[in-house]
């Protein structure tokens, strides 16, 4: 493993080093639907992302949690250039993806990988473990030697948890767990220092999605990694996070470091979605408050003016109807879009 | 309060191509009236296959139920014809499913849908079924319900499906209600609305309500009595507050160590347990769990541990749990 072994090793200091290796500035992704054809008349604007600003620093997790729809994914997407944004800017080791060509690209999809959540879809059935990993290997030139890949393929799988005889096994011969581990070598071979973890662990049992967890982290103490952890579950983005911002409808709303999110929310979308969380044990449950969230998440076709999150708000007042709210830095590094806190 | 529903000894095979898949080997459980009951556990330990062959929903001709008894009411429903059955099934048990837009009918109206078992189960004409049907949506908080039952699946959320759902299962008056994953396909804050909906009307109604889920948080909040299964079996059974507070088998324990918790300090480590769930053709000759279990013994390598009292209307199948009792505490 060249350039990864050559990757200082330093897991027994915290991990963000300071140096920003993601800027994401004033993020915009729209999608049209309708348009041309059959049903031609009802163009409408799906704002999936609506202005997103937010750095990660080389080493650190940074959680973005939200609900279906909230446009996390779509940010992840965006970063990765898998979808190319409507307005903004995505600095990336310093060059700004948004501004190059594919052939630009290339070098750069590189160092920038992505962890699906359903590791049933994301590996080609058709493909042998080990030509799942070796064709990234391949294709990038990364290791041209046929037999030096086969060897690169063994210590991935063995770095991950595989043993090396599945190489020759299918996709479907393997179990949820075996197969996102498998997810994670394809990323790793890469050498990346950026992976975007989309839902890593919500289509996996609980037992499993424990092993999961902590190999992501053994690997990113061991090859200095960086990532952007996309998530639903507040419990799990609470482990592995450093910093999390929350985002909906399309909007970051709150973001900060783990601790003050988890112990001084300020939104109170924060402290709904936390409160939502249902706690396995039943004395704690019995003794705790919930706040339930009237109404459903509205259209990012057709968002509320004004604070998108005002008619489910508990804590509304007649001026959040008016202006969008900024994202205000409320307290030091913690920045949060609620004229009410 | 007496027993509802009491399943005894029930096992429910598949007989596959590639073996026979011991989906349910020997599981017994029993609901009160107006309780909730969950069957907790990981995909494939057979808590939907339990379910389901209450109100003998296995899919046929692989799956089979082989043995066992389901005593409805002081009726074996395993004993009763088609016809019989089919007065059981959403008139006295009825079902909420995990995906509402997979298990309501895409081209009928939701006020079709809904009517349908109205007219069917209770014989009410057209017209009282309509004047229900609107009740029914006004109770699980669809408001509008005159314009509402007009309209089709596509039209609703996801989380107005499942109160549609939970409508369309109360709609006969049951007094059990199957509800297999039914919050698991909905966000955090419409899951929260959906349980403490579906809590509120089985108190008020007093519905006895059978959860099936994997979600231990779940469990904590609504469950009265819990049942544990691994590869087939209950190996753990009591109250929702003896089982997290003291629990005695180690795979519920595991359950409970490898799942990050808000209220409690954040681990520098998470605690999983180890390997992978078996393969239901080849089971191992002993305890199913013991592969992965770090408390396992050599008798757990050959003997199947019963059920046994663990305490308080509390059951473990588990040779040493006595043991774990102590050691949790640490």
């Amino acid at each position: 493993m060249t350039a990864l072994a050559a990757a200082p090793l330093k897991s027994a200091e915290p991990s963000p080093t300071g140096e920003v290796i993601l800027e994401v500035r004033n993020l915009v992704k729209h999608f049209t639907v309708g348009g041309a054809g059959l049903f031609g008349r009802n163009v409408g604007l799906i704002r999936a992302v609506d202005g997103v600003s937010f750095s990660i620093q080389k080493g650190e997790t940074l959680g973005l949690v939200g609900e279906s729809g909230c446009g996390k994914t779509t940010t992840g997407r965006c970063i990765l250039q898998l979808e190319r944004p409507t307005a903004g800017e995505i600095i990336f080791e310093g060059q700004d993806l948004t501004k190059l060509s594919s052939a630009q690209l290339r070098p750069i999809r590189r160092k920038i990988q992505v962890i699906f959540q359903d590791p049933y879809s994301s590996l080609n059935p058709r493909m042998t473990v080990g030509q799942i990993i070796a064709e990234p290997l391949a294709v990038h030139g990364i290791v041209p030697d046929r037999s030096a890949r086969q060897a690169r393929v063994h210590d991935l799988l063995s770095r991950v948890g595989i043993l090396t005889s599945l190489a020759a096994r299918y996709p479907h011969e393997l179990s949820g767990g075996e197969r996102q581990r498998v997810g994670v070598a394809r990323s790793l071979a890469m050498e990346p220092s950026l992976i975007i973890c989309d839902e890593p662990v919500s289509a996996l049992d609980v037992s499993i999605q424990a092993q999961i967890i902590n190999l992501l982290e053994e690997l990113q103490a061991e090859f200095h990694l960086t990532y952007l952890f996309v998530a639903h579950d507040l419990s799990v983005v609470r482990h592995i996070s450093d910093r999390v911002a929350v985002m909906y409808l399309g909007k970051i709303v709150e973001i900060t470091d783990r601790r003050a999110l988890y112990e001084e929310p300020l939104h109170p979308y924060t402290k709904a979605l936390l409160s939502a969380v249902p706690i396995p044990d039943p004395a704690v449950e019995a003794a705790r408050e919930h706040v339930v969230l009237k109404g459903e998440v509205p259209s990012s076709m057709n968002p509320p003016s004004g604070c998108v999150f005002h008619p489910r708000c508990p804590i509304a007042i007649e001026e959040c109807r008016g202006g969008v709210p900024e994202l205000r830095e409320v307290r030091p590094g913690h920045r949060a879009a609620c004229i009410r806190v | 309060m007496g027993s509802l529903l009491e399943v005894r000894d029930l096992r429910t095979y598949f007989f596959t191509g590639g073996g026979v898949v011991r989906a349910v080997d020997g599981v017994s459980y029993d609901v009160r009236e107006g309780e909730t009951v969950a069957l907790v556990g990981e995909s494939g330990c057979g808590k939907t296959v339990s379910a389901l062959s209450v109100l003998r929903l296995v899919a046929a001709p692989a799956g089979r139920i082989v043995a066992g008894e389901i005593v409805f009411k002081g009726r074996n429903l395993l004993a009763l014809d088609e016809e019989g059955m089919r007065r059981i099934r959403g008139q006295e048990i009825a079902m909420v499913f995990q995906e509402p837009m997979t298990s309501l009918n895409p081209v009928l109206s939701i006020g079709r849908q809904l009517t349908e078992p109205l007219e069917i189960h209770l014989g009410l004409s057209p017209a009282e079924a309509r004047s229900r049907a609107g009740e029914l949506l006004a109770l699980v908080g669809i408001s509008d319900p005159a314009r509402r039952l007009a309209q089709y699946p596509h039209q609703f959320s996801g989380g107005m499906r499942q109160r549609i759902m939970v409508a369309m299962a109360l709609s006969c008056n049951p007094s059990l209600i199957l509800a297999d994953e039914p919050t698991t396909a909905l966000d955090v804050t419409i899951q929260a609305q959906i349980l403490e909906l579906m809590k509120d009307l089985s108190r008020r109604l007093g519905v006895a309500m059978l959860i099936i889920t994997h979600n231990l948080g779940v469990v904590a909040r609504y469950a009265d009595r819990v049942n544990v299964m691994y590869a087939g079996k209950i190996i753990e059974r009591g109250t929702a507050r003896e089982i997290y507070a003291n629990p005695r088998h180690p795979y519920t324990l595991g359950l409970l160590r490898s799942v990050p918790r808000l209220d409690e300090p954040r681990k520098s480590k998470l605690d999983p347990i180890e390997g992978q769930p078996p393969d239901l053709v080849r089971l191992p000759e002993g305890c199913a769990f013991a592969p992965r279990c770090r408390y396992a013994i050599a008798r757990c390598a050959s003997e199947v541990p019963p059920l046994l009292p663990a305490g308080e209307g509390h059951d473990s199948a588990c040779w040493v749990a006595d043991q774990l009792g102590s050691e949790v505490r640490v």
